[in-house]
C-alpha cells in the first residue's frame, strides 16, 4: 500500500488530571474512507478537535502529514496542514451567498472593493465538480440541508484540503440526499482524497467504510478492514460487551387479552392540514408499540404534530379509548393523557439552563404544587432522585443543568418528565437519535416495560433495525399519505425490504 | 483477569473524579453567579467611604442612598420579570408618571383621597397588561411594543394633568414617601420607601423561585417553543410578567407622588427605564432570558445608587458622572456576555 497521507502516533490529550485521549494511534491512507466509532465521550471529537488545531495534544504526541511531523495550531493550522472539517452543526452563514461563505475570512479585493465576479468564478467549477444544482450567487438561506453539505464540502476542495474529516454528516439529511451524499464521498475517495466518517450509524459505515476504527473510553480498541466489519463486532468493540439482546422486547400484546379486546386508546381518524399531512388515520392500542416508518419529509413528526395541537389541523379528528377529543394546544394533549417526546430535544425539549429537576418536574409541576401554585419541592426533588434511579441517568445531582448532560441521559431526563405525567399514550419521534449505544437499548427497555404497563406506544423513527426489532405493528407513511401497514407475525419478523418499499413507492428495491 | 479487574476499578474512579471536579466547578460558577456583583458594591462603597474622608458611612447618608435606590429597586424588580423571559420593558418610567398623575388626581376628591394608591397601583398595572397582551396575543416584538408605549403612555400622563404639575400638600399616606419604620427608637429607623422596596423584592422572590409560575417564566425565557411543547401557557406567562413590571411601575408612581406630594406628567420618571434596565444586567440576569436571580437585581440597584451618591460626595461634576454611569452598564453587558459562555449552553 502507499504511504499514509496522516499518521498519529501515540496522541494524547489530558483535561486536568483527567485523560480524554490515551495513546491513541490512527493511520488513514488517500483515497480511502475511514469510519471513525464510539460510543460518546469516547473522545472521537476530541481526536477531531486535536486534527482541526481547536485542542492542542499532550507532549510526546505525534502527527504527521506525508511522513512529515506537524505541529496543528489554531483552526489555520489545521486549514493549511489540509484538513477540513463538516461539522454536524454547520458554519455557514445564511444570510450570504454560496460564493460569500466558500471564500468567508478570504475575500478576494480589488483595490479595497470586494472583488465578487472573480469569487464566482472560481467557485462555480468546484460546484459543478460536486454536481451542485444551484449557483455561486444563491443565498444560503434558500437552500436545503443537504445543498448547504455540498458547500462545506466546496469549501474544504477550494481550501484544497486534502484529509475531510465528516461528523454525522447525514442527521439531518433525507434518505434521498443522504445517498447522494454517498455517491458523492465515492467520487472524493476515488480522486484521492481521505475521508475520516464519524457515525452512529452501522448501515452506513457498511456502506462507505473501507477500515473502521474503534475507540472506547479514549483509547483505541482496534481496526478493522473492509471483510472484518460487522455489526455485532462492531457494537462489541464500542460497549466492551455483548450487547446480546440490543433490541428489548419482551412484552407481546398478543398474549395480553385486555390489550385486543376494547377500542384502541388512540385513533387518528383522517388527519389533514393540507400540506405535508393529506388525510392519515393510525391506531394504537392499549400495550402496543407501533412503529410510524418513512423517509424523512413524510410527514411523520407533523402528522404527530397535529395530533398533539402543536400545529392547527384542517380536518379529521382524534379519539381516545374512543370518544372524540378536541385537542388544539399541547397542554390539552397532556390533559388528555398524550405525551410527546419531540425529535429534536435542545430546540424544542429540554431547558438546556435549567437544573435536571425543574426539566424533569416541569409538566407536573402544576399538579404537585400546594394552595394553588405553591412549588412542592420535596415531591419534586423525590420524583427526580426517582428518575435519575430508575432510568440510569448518570449525572453529579439531580441540581445540574440539563445543557451539561451527553445526548443519551439529556434524553431520559427529556423522556422522565413525560413519564411523570403517566400518560396513555406515549408518541416518541426519533427517541433515540444522537443517543449513544448503551443508552440506546436503555432507551428500548424502557419502551418495553412501557408497553408492559399499558402504555400505548407510538414510535416515530428513521431507523429501520430499530422499528423491527421493538415495534408490535409498523405504519408506513409516504408523501403525507399511509402507504400501508404491516404486523409482526409470531414467526415472521417485520421486513426491512417492505418497509423501504412502501416508504419509497417502488414495488421492488435493490437490497 | 487480574488486569481486567484493574481496568474496571480504575474506570469508574476517573469517572467519579471527573464527576467531582464537574460538580465543584458547577458549584464555583453558582457562587460566581449568586454572589455576583456584591463584591462590587461593597469595594465601591469603601472606596467612596475613603475617597470622602469617611462621609459615606454615615447613619445619615446610608439613609439617602437606600431612599434613593427605593423606586428604581421596585421597578428593576418588575423589569427583572420581563427580562427573565426574554423580553424587555422601555415603557416603565412613562407608566410611572402616568401613574402618579391619576394617584394624585384622585387623591384631591375629598371622598376619594384614600383610595388614591390602589388606584395608582391599578393605573401602571392596566398598561402593563396592554403591553403584555399586545407582545402575547399579537405576537409584536417587546421591544417594538414598549418602545410605542413610552412615547404614548408619556402624552397620556400630560394629558391627565392637562400638561401642568398637579400638587397635594395634604396627600394621605404621605408617610411613605418620607417617614420612616422606627425600629429601636433613637437609634434604628428605616425609610418607608425602602421597607416597601425590600417587601417587593422579597415577594418578587418568592414567585419567582416558589411558584409554579415562577418556574414557568425561566422556562418561558430559557426555551419558549419548548415551553409550549411542554404545555405551559405561554401567552400567559408574559402577560403575567409585562402586567407585574407595569403595575410595579404604578407602585413606584406612588411612592414618588407621596415623597413630592406633586407630579408632572411631562418630567417625572424620565429615563427610570434605563436605571431599571441597569441594575437587572448588573445583577447577572442574562438579557436573552431564563437566567437571572432577583438579589441579583437588588445589589445592582444598591450599585447604581451607591455610584450616584458617591460620585456626588466626591465631588464629581455632573456631566462625568453620566460618562461614568454609561461605562458601568457597558461593563455590565461585556459581564453578560462573559457569564453566558460559562452556562451550560453546549
Amino acid at each position: 500500500m502507499s504511504e499514509p497521507i496522516l499518521e498519529m502516533r501515540r496522541v494524547s490529550k489530558s483535561f486536568f488530571s483527567i485523560k480524554a485521549l490515551r495513546d491513541v494511534d490512527l493511520t488513514v491512507y488517500a483515497g480511502e474512507i475511514h469510519a471513525l466509532m464510539g460510543e460518546n465521550g469516547a473522545g472521537k471529537s476530541t481526536l477531531m478537535k486535536i486534527l482541526s488545531g481547536a485542542y492542542r495534544p499532550d507532549p510526546g504526541s505525534e502527527i504527521r502529514i506525508d511522513g512529515q511531523p506537524v505541529q496543528i495550531s489554531g483552526p489555520l493550522g489545521g486549514r493549511a496542514a489540509g484538513i477540513a472539517i463538516i461539522y454536524q452543526e454547520l458554519s455557514l452563514a445564511p444570510n450570504l451567498s454560496v460564493a460569500e461563505n466558500i471564500y468567508l475570512g478570504r475575500e478576494v479585493s480589488r483595490g479595497g472593493l470586494l472583488a465578487r465576479e472573480v469569487m464566482q468564478a472560481a467557485v462555480g467549477p468546484i460546484l459543478a465538480r460536486l454536481g451542485a444544482d444551484f449557483t455561486p450567487q444563491t443565498q444560503v438561506a434558500n437552500l436545503s440541508m443537504g445543498q448547504r453539505q455540498l458547500v462545506e464540502i466546496a469549501r474544504a476542495l477550494h481550501a484544497r484540503s486534502r484529509i475531510l474529516i465528516m461528523d454525522e454528516p447525514t442527521t439531518a439529511l433525507s434518505a434521498g440526499e443522504s445517498e447522494r451524499l454517498f455517491a458523492l464521498i465515492r467520487q472524493l475517495r476515488a480522486e484521492g482524497l481521505a475521508i475520516i466518517y464519524i457515525s452512529h450509524r452501522m448501515d452506513e459505515v457498511y456502506a462507505l467504510g473501507d477500515r473502521v476504527t474503534v475507540l472506547r473510553d479514549g483509547t483505541l480498541v482496534g481496526s478493522l478492514d473492509k471483510d472484518e466489519i460487522r455489526a455485532d463486532t462492531i457494537v462489541r468493540m464500542m460497549v466492551g460487551r455483548d450487547v446480546s439482546s440490543f433490541y428489548k422486547k419482551e412484552h407481546d400484546p398478543k398474549n395480553d387479552p385486555e390489550a385486543r379486546s376494547g377500542a384502541p386508546v388512540l385513533a387518528a381518524v383522517d388527519i389533514a392540514d393540507n400540506r405535508r399531512v393529506k388525510g392519515c388515520s393510525l391506531t394504537v392500542h392499549a400495550g402496543e408499540v407501533v412503529g410510524l416508518a418513512g423517509l424523512v419529509g413524510a410527514g411523520r413528526t407533523e402528522l404527530a404534530h397535529l395530533i398533539i395541537g402543536a400545529a392547527p389541523m384542517i380536518s379529521g379528528h382524534v379519539e381516545i379509548e374512543g370518544r372524540p377529543v378536541a385537542i388544539r394546544t399541547p397542554g390539552e394533549a397532556l390533559d388528555a393523557g398524550i405525551a410527546y417526546l419531540t425529535e429534536d430535544r435542545k430546540a424544542l425539549g429540554l431547558f438546556l439552563d435549567m437544573s435536571c429537576l425543574d426539566n424533569i418536574n416541569l409538566a407536573v409541576l402544576g399538579r404537585d404544587a400546594k394552595f394553588g401554585g405553591i412549588l412542592d419541592r420535596d415531591k419534586a426533588r423525590d420524583r427526580a432522585k426517582r428518575a435519575f434511579v430508575g432510568l440510569g441517568i448518570r449525572a453529579a445531582n439531580v441540581g445540574v443543568p440539563a445543557g451539561g448532560l451527553s445526548g443519551g441521559n439529556q434524553q431520559k431526563v427529556l423522556l422522565s418528565r413525560l413519564l411523570a405525567i403517566g400518560p396513555k399514550i406515549l408518541i416518541l419521534d426519533e427517541p433515540t437519535r444522537g443517543v449513544d449505544v448503551g443508552a440506546k437499548s436503555e432507551i428500548y427497555s424502557i419502551i418495553d416495560n412501557l408497553a408492559k404497563a399499558g402504555t400505548a406506544v407510538l414510535v416515530i423513527s428513521s431507523d429501520l433495525p430499530e422499528i423491527i426489532g421493538i415495534c408490535d405493528r409498523v405504519v408506513v407513511m409516504r408523501a403525507g399519505h399511509i402507504a400501508g401497514q404491516m404486523r409482526r407475525g409470531a414467526t415472521s419478523p417485520l421486513s426491512q425490504e417492505e418497509i423501504m418499499a412502501l416508504a419509497t413507492g417502488t414495488e421492488q428495491i435493490d437490497a | 483477569m487480574p488486569e481486567n479487574g484493574a481496568s474496571a476499578k480504575a474506570a469508574p474512579a476517573a469517572s467519579g473524579l471527573a464527576a467531582a471536579q464537574e460538580t465543584k466547578r458547577q458549584r464555583t460558577r453558582m457562587i460566581i453567579r449568586a454572589v455576583g456583583m456584591l463584591p462590587v458594591l461593597l469595594l465601591l462603597s469603601i472606596g467612596f467611604h475613603v475617597l470622602s474622608d469617611g462621609r459615606f458611612f454615615t447613619g445619615q447618608n446610608i439613609g439617602i442612598v437606600v431612599q434613593q435606590s427605593a423606586v428604581n429597586t421596585v421597578l428593576a424588580a418588575g423589569m427583572t420579570f420581563v427580562i427573565l423571559t426574554g423580553g424587555i420593558d422601555l415603557s416603565v418610567g412613562s407608566i410611572l408618571a402616568a401613574a402618579a398623575m391619576a394617584g394624585l388626581i384622585i387623591s384631591k376628591f375629598p371622598d376619594l383621597g384614600a383610595l388614591w394608591l390602589p388606584a395608582a397601583v391599578l393605573t401602571g398595572a392596566v398598561f402593563g397588561i396592554l403591553n403584555g397582551a399586545l407582545i402575547a396575543l399579537l405576537r409584536l416584538p417587546p421591544f417594538i411594543v414598549t418602545l410605542g408605549s413610552l412615547t404614548a403612555v408619556r402624552g397620556a400622563a400630560r394629558l391627565l394633568g392637562a400638561d401642568t404639575t398637579v400638587f397635594n400638600p395634604s396627600i394621605p399616606y404621605a408617610f411613605i414617601g418620607n417617614g420612616a419604620l422606627t425600629l429601636i427608637p433613637g437609634v434604628l429607623s428605616i425609610p418607608w420607601l425602602w421597607v416597601i422596596a425590600l417587601l417587593v423584592i422579597l415577594v418578587s422572590w418568592l414567585v419567582l423561585k416558589r411558584t409554579v409560575l415562577g418556574v414557568h417564566i425561566y422556562a418561558v425565557g430559557g426555551n419558549e417553543s419548548a415551553a409550549r411543547l411542554a404545555g405551559i401557557k405561554v401567552w400567559a406567562v408574559l402577560i403575567f410578567v409585562y402586567g407585574v413590571s407595569g403595575l410595579l411601575a404604578g407602585l413606584g408612581g406612588a411612592m414618588q407622588a407621596a415623597r413630592l406630594y406633586a407630579a408632572n406628567g411631562l418630567q417625572l420618571g424620565q429615563s427610570y427605564e434605563l436605571d431599571a434596565i441597569t441594575a437587572v444586567i448588573l445583577g447577572g440576569t442574562s438579557f436573552v432570558g431564563g437566567i437571572g436571580s432577583i438579589w441579583g437585581t437588588l445589589v445592582g440597584a444598591l450599585i447604581i445608587a451607591v455610584l450616584s451618591n458617591g460620585l456626588i460626595l466626591i465631588g464629581v461634576s455632573d456631566v462625568w458622572q453620566y460618562v461614568i454611569k454609561g461605562l458601568v452598564i457597558i461593563g455590565a453587558v461585556a459581564l453578560d456576555r462573559y457569564r453566558l459562555q460559562g452556562s451550560a449552553r453546549t
